[in-house]
């Protein structure tokens, strides 16, 4: 079994060769600003002359961190208040250059802001804002009657609405929770009166809101910055160092109403260069084209990973069939890993120090999938060979080697095959996962769907995934009249 | 005539199978030896030990004056053909396939074995149009005659032959009987038949050994077995199978 280990090792030091070429690799977390920003710091590196990609979405700050400080990413966009607290783990508010210092330590570096802080906010209607003369969250101890609806994490946070009250003296019995969201809405039809907020929030500029200033620096400051690893080349660094101080509130809001309203994180950066920058927009391309990057990619995932599990199935399902203990811990493995939830397998490979956040953690977890399948038919395949025709096959006298390959292999080969065909299908279906990972693949629209709440999106995955699983099932049911011999389709 | 296969106090026992105890037997070159006796006897057991896909757990047994060992046995496989009662032909090969099967195992010229292929199709009577089919195009006493010839393609010492017409209808059985023994006497076939028919014992055999309960009980000729039975088994066994043909 000794060939196997070392095949599998071999492969998958191979892969991160052959899938990254290397460019600048540049993250975002799964909200829309965090896409914005990821894509203008794209666009800002090709502009400089440096090739780079853009992995977005890719999930919340530990996993993007980890990605950093594994090497995975190259950089991406944080806020100051998160690395204080998710990611050195402090309570108390810290110096910007003791911050840098810390995180020198783990080898990041981190730049100046880039000119705007999304912190918590309390947000009202311009029109009530300026009828009660309210400008400061100090002017709202003068308003006990005001009806907050607040957001359930910020009633919960210990930053949130509990030291705040205090900090400001508010006094107002009138507060409830509601969901983020609805809580724009009920601004608006005047059920509320005052909110909390991020303060780059789209909705504020939309719904004409006014943010009420933080007289007393009671919110940490969230400043966004890139966070970048120390070994990134120079030129890359001073060109990410260019958007320092390029973007403020006003910007930002802008930047994030333009993402969502046209459904297009693309835009938004169009609208941060102007119409004449140089370099191109990845949304820029047509949906044909970005149709087939994804379709690309999803097949790449999903046939690599299937290549993998007939490589390592077949052989493990002949050993399998041999029965006795062996057989049983092979048949066994590949069941549970089935039965192992494919996001939890995701997230499972994720902290691994190999896998982190790539292609390969992908692909090992869709070959993992794969297996089963490819291992269980293979083993009843060769099993449900009638013993007399095995027995003729020794007493004739062939070498075992030429047994398998002669007799048992093709005579299962109706049952492999099925396996694989079961295999691919299921592969096909889970690499849309993969996207959660930064891997790409038709996976990617239906993320950004999901996260822009957009329908149209979401098919625009979806709808090709599903397709596509239907042509491999037809493309193996062709294949079946190719590789099963025509004596056993009579 | 020296024996080509003998058998010395062989035993085994197992499991599901039948076992057999205290085997001593011989087969003669040029004769066709027959083993006869009720299902369950171990006559099967005693032809898959001789191939070895059984191995004794006691005695001994020998191929050509040396013993069969397990590390030698695809050598001796090579010169014993083998057929049974299904034919055993491989459903993902042709006729053609299945006979040159280990010819081309063993890398032999193309051409003499295209050269043999016509002569067994001759000897068996299986049209030679017809060795491009698959064993599910072909009727059970074609794919019997296919399996003889992919038995007899290399020039075996001995052909091994169990129940090879159990499955057969009795027309189809008849005229394999009759084409069978006219192939064992034309190549002086050195035989072992294995069936639970007496009259197709009584009419290949040379030689006649008769099993009960993993033991033999008796052998010699036909007549020896119907004039001089060893034991009231004997008869009774010889007297059934009589009356069932005059009834």
């Amino acid at each position: 079994m000794s060939w196997l280990f070392r095949f599998l090792l071999i492969f998958f030091f191979c892969v991160p060769v052959f899938a990254n070429e290397r460019p600048v690799i540049i993250g975002s977390k799964k909200f829309t600003e965090s896409y914005v920003l990821g894509e203008i710091a794209r666009r800002t590196l090709i502009d400089a002359g440096i090739s780079a990609e853009h992995r977005q979405g890719m999930g919340g700050t530990i996993i993007v961190w980890q990605a950093l400080r594994g090497g995975q990413i190259d950089l991406y966009p944080e806020y100051t208040g998160t690395i204080v607290q998710e990611i050195l783990k402090r309570s108390d508010p810290m110096k910007v250059d003791f911050i840098v210092e810390e995180l020198r330590k783990a080898g990041i570096g981190m730049t100046n802001p880039i000119g705007f802080n999304n912190t918590y906010a309390l947000v009202m209607r311009r029109d009530r804002a300026s009828e009660l003369g309210i400008g400061t969250i100090s002017d709202l101890q003068k308003h006990p009657e005001l009806k907050f609806g607040l957001t359930h994490e910020f009633l919960d946070r210990q930053d949130g609405w509990q030291s705040m009250a205090v900090a400001y003296r508010l006094t107002s019995q009138n507060v409830s929770g509601i969901d983020h969201a609805l809580g724009y809405d009920a601004l608006r039809s005047r059920q509320i009166d005052v909110k909390d907020a991020y303060s780059t929030d789209a909705k504020i500029a939309q719904y004409d809101l006014v943010i009420l200033n933080d007289d007393q620096k009671f919110f940490p400051r969230y400043d966004a910055v890139f966070l970048y690893r120390l070994g990134l080349n120079e030129k890359a660094i001073t060109a990410l160092r260019g958007l320092e101080g390029k973007i403020d509130e006003k910007r930002m809001i802008q930047l994030n109403a333009e993402a969502e309203s046209t459904k297009d994180y693309g835009k938004a950066a169009n609208l941060f260069f102007g119409v004449d920058a140089k370099s191109p927009s990845s949304y820029g391309e047509t949906f044909s084209q970005k149709l087939s990057r994804w379709t690309a990619r999803h097949l790449e995932l999903a046939g690599f990973s299937l290549l993998l599990s007939i490589i390592v199935g077949i052989p493990l399902g002949i050993w399998a069939s041999r029965g006795g203990a062996l057989g049983q811990l092979i048949l066994g493995f590949a069941g549970v890993v089935q039965t192992i939830p494919s996001l939890a397998l995701l997230a499972l490979l994720v902290p691994l120090p190999f896998f982190g956040i790539s292609v390969r953690t992908a692909i090992a977890a869709l070959f993992l999938y794969g297996l089963l399948p490819i291992v269980r038919n293979t083993a009843t395949g060769l099993q449900d060979i009638p013993r007399a025709l095995r027995e003729s096959a020794v007493a004739l006298g062939l070498s075992p080697r030429a047994r398998l390959w002669q007799i048992y292999l093709p005579m299962a080969s109706r049952s492999i095959l099925a396996g694989i065909k079961t295999s691919a299908v299921i592969n096909v279906g889970t690499a849309t996962l993969a996207a959660l990972i930064g891997a790409g693949g038709l996976g990617e629209p239906i993320l950004s769907g999901l996260n822009l709440n957009d329908h149209a999106t979401i098919l625009q995955g979806a709808i090709p995934a599903a397709i596509l699983a239907l042509l491999v099932q037809y493309m193996f049911d062709l294949l079946d009249r190719v590789l099963i011999p025509k004596g056993l389709r009579l | 005539m020296s024996a080509l296969v003998q058998l010395i106090g062989v035993s085994k026992s197992f499991g599901d199978a039948a076992a057999v105890h205290d085997i001593d037997f011989s087969i003669k070159r040029g004769e066709t030896t027959v083993l006869i006796g009720p299902s369950g006897c171990g006559k099967s057991t005693l032809l898959r030990l001789i191939i070895g896909l059984l191995a004794p757990d006691v005695g001994q047994i020998q191929f050509d004056g040396s013993e069969l060992r397990s590390d030698k046995v695809d050598l001796i496989r090579h010169r014993v053909g083998y057929v049974i009662q299904e034919g055993g032909l491989f459903p993902h090969l042709t006729a053609c396939g299945n006979v040159l099967l280990m010819a081309r195992h063993l890398s032999r010229d193309e051409n003499e074995m295209h050269a043999r292929l016509s002569e067994l199709s001759a000897l068996t009577r299986f049209p030679e149009g017809l060795l491009d089919r698959y064993p599910l195009e072909l009727s059970g006493g074609q794919r019997q005659r296919v399996s003889l010839m992919r038995a007899l393609m290399l020039g075996p010492e001995l052909l091994l032959l169990d129940e090879p017409l159990g499955a057969l209808d009795p027309l189809v059985r008849a005229a394999l009987q009759k084409d069978l023994k006219e192939i064992f006497a034309r190549l002086e076939q050195t035989t072992l038949l294995v069936t639970h028919d007496l009259a197709e014992a009584a009419y290949l055999g040379d030689k006649i050994v008769l099993m009960n309960e993993g033991r033999i009980v008796q052998q010699g000729s036909i007549g020896d077995l119907r004039e001089r039975p060893a034991s009231n088994f004997v008869s009774d066994f010889i007297n059934a199978q009589r009356g069932l043909v005059l009834s």
